[in-house]
């Protein structure tokens, strides 16, 4: 412990040359990402007031939750990272054990144990391991000298594959993949070799036929329907071959804001959830879907400059997983719903309609604001 | 451990970072040109494809059924109605795994029997195109939309329809003149054009309503519709109205036909009465009748067996279907083809002991009375049915004239225009019994055939028509239904034109006699049976206000089989012969002719004969029989 009060003490060079304190800094709030988020989240509502089949309480529902998520974004932004390292461990503890208890006494719907029912309302444990095991990883492993040695890339594996394991049990394949994909990205930002990287690969590779075995029925059957649609048609073929018909019959300007046939008659499943893009791509054409892609990349973008200008190891890691991520959930989207992956219940970032995917995401930006932010953590 | 780690390097640490954060970039930039290249591939490349399959989603073609033309009396008394009947339906579509689960509940809501939904699966497997509604249940009460009324919403996919739906008002009095519509079939779509028929669920399966279906159906209309995923149309795009079927109006006079109904109730029996001027059948009774509502939209199985079932054959149409022996009936034709042949003159007489034998010794053929008639001319052969006579002429003329004149008289084949079920029966000649009983003609089926007995089978509808063409003298009139289609022009004046009908049956050139003078010698025997002092049915004739030309008819029975080998010994005292009577009247201005048979009904003079009566003053007199009815009973028991 001693030595690592004394690497923390080390000025690093250049931080004293910090940009002019403005107003925003007392915030710790980032004003461009702000703007970003908030132009995707306008867009966001005006896109689902015609694909809940332009009902206006939904409308109204979403922008409280998108209320909601800014308020936790500016909470969660005041909190010092150190308190986030300190508290780490033991909420992911936690975490693992939540979802423990969902495996023992979760309540769930369609073969799905995903919720644990506490008196008054129900959560996801999954829905906190989003934010928690990238906090852990990055903490875990910024601790440590980078590029993280062999051994501490092995004991990284199993913290990111313990709850990995645990929500694919429930069985929810999407989300435990986006959850390991996070603990990956910190890996990948802190440096860790390339040989070790493609030595991953490898095995992956060599681990899909293992994983097609632990797959669930409904899984492997979306997996077949991914791969030729056409062999059900009615079935469970039809969600895909309505949201390709639905995104491709919008063309380059699309049928106009509320005039997407297929979305305002009920041909396209789930239009104002996980196929929402198929709604803007068939009402706003190829050109909508490029100003909201547009969007995306800024904000991947800014998240990213943002991350390269967090002065201490720890929240870089966090905040370049927790932006990456974000893009995960965009390509996972737009991929599944263009036919282009099979299809694993992802929701289009702030777009689609839906309370806790968009807190939760909020949370993670108010996480890397707050890594932003606070540049004096390392300086003390 | 930590002792040995090697120092944090934090600006090594930062490059890193943003090395690998630009190449994350990159990787992000590049994952997002793979999308949009997805993108740009269904929306710019494959855009017409999806645009056409977005388009098949959301346009539907439905046909439009026609309203099904109407059918009227001669007066213009409506027969065959369409009425507004509310079903209850199923669309599969919406419904999906959760069949059984919705039909058990809807047979919570309302009376269905496991009957109704066992058709209902059978029409389901039948259906034309998806997203077709098929109905569960048909003729619903009001009590019964509101109870589903309140229930829809726990049933997704049920929906309670209007449609219009045949109703015979008149119910058994006329199904046997008109037939009915029922639900298509499959058989029958596929011989109909399946365009034609899209929209269709019904089509006339007997008489009138079959043999003119392509008038009354009218055309069908189309429509462009915008369907959700649920099949529920949204927006009619675009409409060609179907065209309604023709109404038709028949030469079936209701009054006469009802009267004529009642005269008969109870009996197995059946009137057939023509307009000798047109051929129009006035009436046309079949006893017992059933109710053609029944079937219109799909008879329960009880209900059906019960009419199978039933010793009196209601189903069985008697008027064009039974073939009955016509017994002395048939003796005008004979009288006739005996003197016009010259087989015999009209002056011819014989000395009748009460039997006829070919050979001295032989085999005896009895007339009906015992001991004969003595000393018998013509006119006496008719008034008093004398079979001896007749075997006697029939002896001499042979079998080739009676059936070359009975087969000038219609019988034998069909003759009628429209009424699909009529049976021609069978005509017998040396012919006919080499080909169907593989002998020789014997002399003594002459006999038989001279008094309407063996082989000559008739129908009542034929018995009709040849009092017709024994009323017009010989002039064939086609025995018909249709009276014309019923245009209704814009003034509200109905104009009835007679339609051309394709491959109409044939009927025979008139009658020519050699002896054209011979036809009123014959009618002035007929009228002689009624009016004459010894006449069979002398009783109708007494207190008549007009002329009537007849002739009786006893057949005896065998149940309606012939045997080869005519034995009397082996007839059961249960098997009563029928009674018949063939007539027409005003004997010398025809204006109607008619035949009456009753099932084991007696005699002829004496059962057969008042009920023709009756008719006769009912249509010529407009005397409703049935207003006096006790009166009439004991005329005809007297």
């Amino acid at each position: 412990m001693s030595s690592r009060d004394f690497e923390r003490s080390m000025p690093e060079a250049g931080h004293h040359l910090r940009r002019k304190k403005g107003w925003w800094s007392y915030t710790h709030l980032d004003a461009w990402m702000l703007f970003l988020l908030f132009l995707l989240c306008s867009f966001g509502l005006f896109v689902l007031y015609s694909a809940s089949g332009q009902d206006v309480d939904y409308v109204i529902r979403q922008a409280v939750r998108i209320g909601a998520g800014f308020i936790v974004l500016v909470v969660l932004a005041q909190f010092s990272p150190r308190i986030l390292i300190r508290w780490a461990p033991w909420v992911y503890a936690a975490g693992v054990i939540l979802l423990l208890a969902v495996m023992f006494f979760g309540v769930g719907a369609k073969g799905a144990q995903r919720w644990i029912a506490l008196p008054g309302f129900r959560f996801q444990p999954s829905e906190i391991m989003k934010l928690i095991l990238p906090l852990m990883i990055a903490c875990y492993i910024a601790g440590r000298s980078l590029p993280p040695s062999f051994k501490h890339c092995i004991v990284s594996l199993v913290l990111i594959g313990l709850p990995t394991v645990l929500i694919m049990k429930q069985p929810d394949l999407g989300t435990s993949l986006l959850i390991a994909a996070s603990g990956v990205f910190v890996m990948l930002f802190s440096g860790i070799r390339w040989r070790y990287i493609l030595g991953a690969l490898g095995v992956a590779a060599a681990a899909l036929p293992g994983l097609w075995m632990v797959m669930k029925d409904y899984q492997r059957q979306r997996v077949l329907t991914f791969l030729d649609p056409e062999s059900d048609p009615l079935g469970s073929g039809w969600n895909i071959i309505q949201s390709k018909t639905a995104i491709g019959s919008g063309g380059t300007w699309g049928k106009g804001w509320l005039g997407g046939t297929q979305s305002q008659l009920d041909f396209l499943p789930e239009s104002h959830t996980d196929f929402i893009i198929a709604v803007i791509a068939e009402e706003l054409g190829l050109f909508g879907v490029l100003l909201l892609l547009s969007l995306y990349i800024l904000i991947i973008g800014r998240g990213l400059w943002m991350a390269t200008r967090v002065p201490d190891s720890f929240g870089r890691l966090v905040a370049g997983s927790i932006v990456l991520t974000f893009f995960v959930y965009v390509f996972v989207n737009i991929g599944m719903v263009s036919g282009l992956l099979p299809v694993v219940g992802v929701p289009l970032p702030m777009i689609s309609y839906g309370g806790t995917s968009i807190v939760t995401l909020m949370a993670g930006f108010g996480i890397l604001m707050s890594v932003h932010s606070h540049k004096q953590m390392v300086m003390r | 451990m930590s002792q040995f780690e090697r120092l944090k390097d934090h600006s090594q640490e930062s490059r890193t970072f943003c090395f690998r954060a630009l190449l994350a970039f990159m990787v992000v930039l590049l994952l997002i040109g793979v999308l949009l290249g997805r993108l740009y591939y269904l929306q710019v490349m494959q855009y017409d494809r999806y645009a056409a399959m977005s388009e098949k989603n959301r346009v539907q073609l439905q046909p439009v059924a026609p309203t099904r033309g109407l059918i009227y009396d001669t007066n213009g008394v409506l027969l065959a109605d369409n009425r507004p009947s509310y079903s209850v339906t199923l669309l599969k579509e919406e419904v999906g795994k959760e069949l059984d689960a919705t039909l058990a509940e809807l047979q919570r809501i309302i009376e269905i029997s496991d009957k109704d939904i066992e058709r209902f699966k059978k029409r389901l497997n039948q259906r034309r195109r998806p997203y077709e509604t098929v109905p569960v249940r048909f003729r619903l009460t009001e009590e019964e939309i509101a109870k589903l009324a309140i229930n829809y919403h726990r049933l997704p996919g049920i929906q309670v329809e209007a449609d219009l739906i045949r109703y015979y008002p008149y119910g058994e009095s006329l199904v046997h003149a008109m037939g009915y519509v029922g639900r298509i079939n499959e058989k029958e779509l596929k011989a109909s054009d399946p365009k034609a028929y899209a929209g269709t669920h019904y089509i006339g399966k007997l008489g009138v309503e079959k043999f003119y279906e392509s008038i009354l159906h009218g055309s069908v209309g189309m429509q462009k519709v915008e369907t959700n995923a649920r099949g529920r149309v949204m927006r009619v795009l675009e409409r060609t109205d179907p065209i309604p079927g023709k109404d038709l109006q028949l030469h079936i006079d209701l009054k006469l036909q009802q009267i004529t109904e009642k005269l008969v109730q109870g009996e197995k029996a059946s009137i057939v009465a023509i307009d000798p001027a047109t051929g129009g059948i006035l009436a046309l009774v079949s006893t017992p009748g059933y109710d053609p509502n029944l079937f219109v939209t799909g008879i329960s199985s009880k209900d059906y067996s019960a009419l199978r079932d039933s010793p009196d054959l209601p189903l069985f149409n008697r008027a064009l279907r039974g073939r009955y022996p016509p017994g002395s009936t048939i003796k005008p034709v004979i009288g006739l083809a005996a003197i016009d042949s010259e087989s015999v003159p009209p002056t011819h007489s014989v000395w009748d002991p009460g039997f006829f034998t070919l050979t001295k010794g032989g085999r005896k053929y009895r007339d009906w009375k015992r001991g004969g008639h003595g000393k018998v001319n013509m006119k006496l052969a008719f008034a008093q049915s004398c079979d001896v006579w007749f075997y006697d002429a029939g002896y001499r003329m042979g079998v080739d004239p009676m059936s070359d004149y009975l087969g000038r008289f219609g019988f034998g084949r069909v003759t009628s225009l429209d009424l699909p079920e009529a049976l021609a029966a069978i005509l017998p000649s040396r012919e006919w019994k080499r080909r169907a009983r593989k002998l020789p003609w014997y002399p003594g089926d002459s006999l038989n055939l001279s008094i309407g007995q063996g082989f000559l089978l008739t129908t009542p509808l034929q018995l009709a028509t040849a009092a017709t063409v024994l009323a017009n003298r010989g002039k064939w009139v086609q025995p018909k239904l249709l009276k014309g289609i019923r245009d209704r022009n814009e003034e509200g004046k109905v104009s009835i034109n007679m339609p051309e009908i394709p491959n109409a049956t044939s009927y025979p050139e008139d009658v020519k006699l050699k002896h054209p003078e011979y036809w009123e010698l014959i009618v002035d025997n007929m009228v002689e049976v009624v009016h004459g002092k010894r006449g069979t049915a002398r009783k109708i004739g007494l207190d008549a206000q007009y002329q009537i030309a007849g002739k009786t008819g006893t057949a005896q029975v065998v149940g309606i089989k012939q045997d080869e080998r005519y034995d009397a010994s082996a007839l059961s005292k249960r098997f009563h012969d029928h009674a018949l009577f063939l007539a027409f009247a005003p004997a010398d201005k025809p204006r109607i002719a008619l035949a009456v048979i009753v099932e084991n009904g007696g005699g002829g003079s004496s059962t057969a004969a008042p009920l023709a009566r009756k008719v006769m003053d009912a249509y010529l007199l407009g005397i409703d029989p049935n207003a006096e009815q006790d009166v009439a009973l004991g005329v005809a028991h007297e």
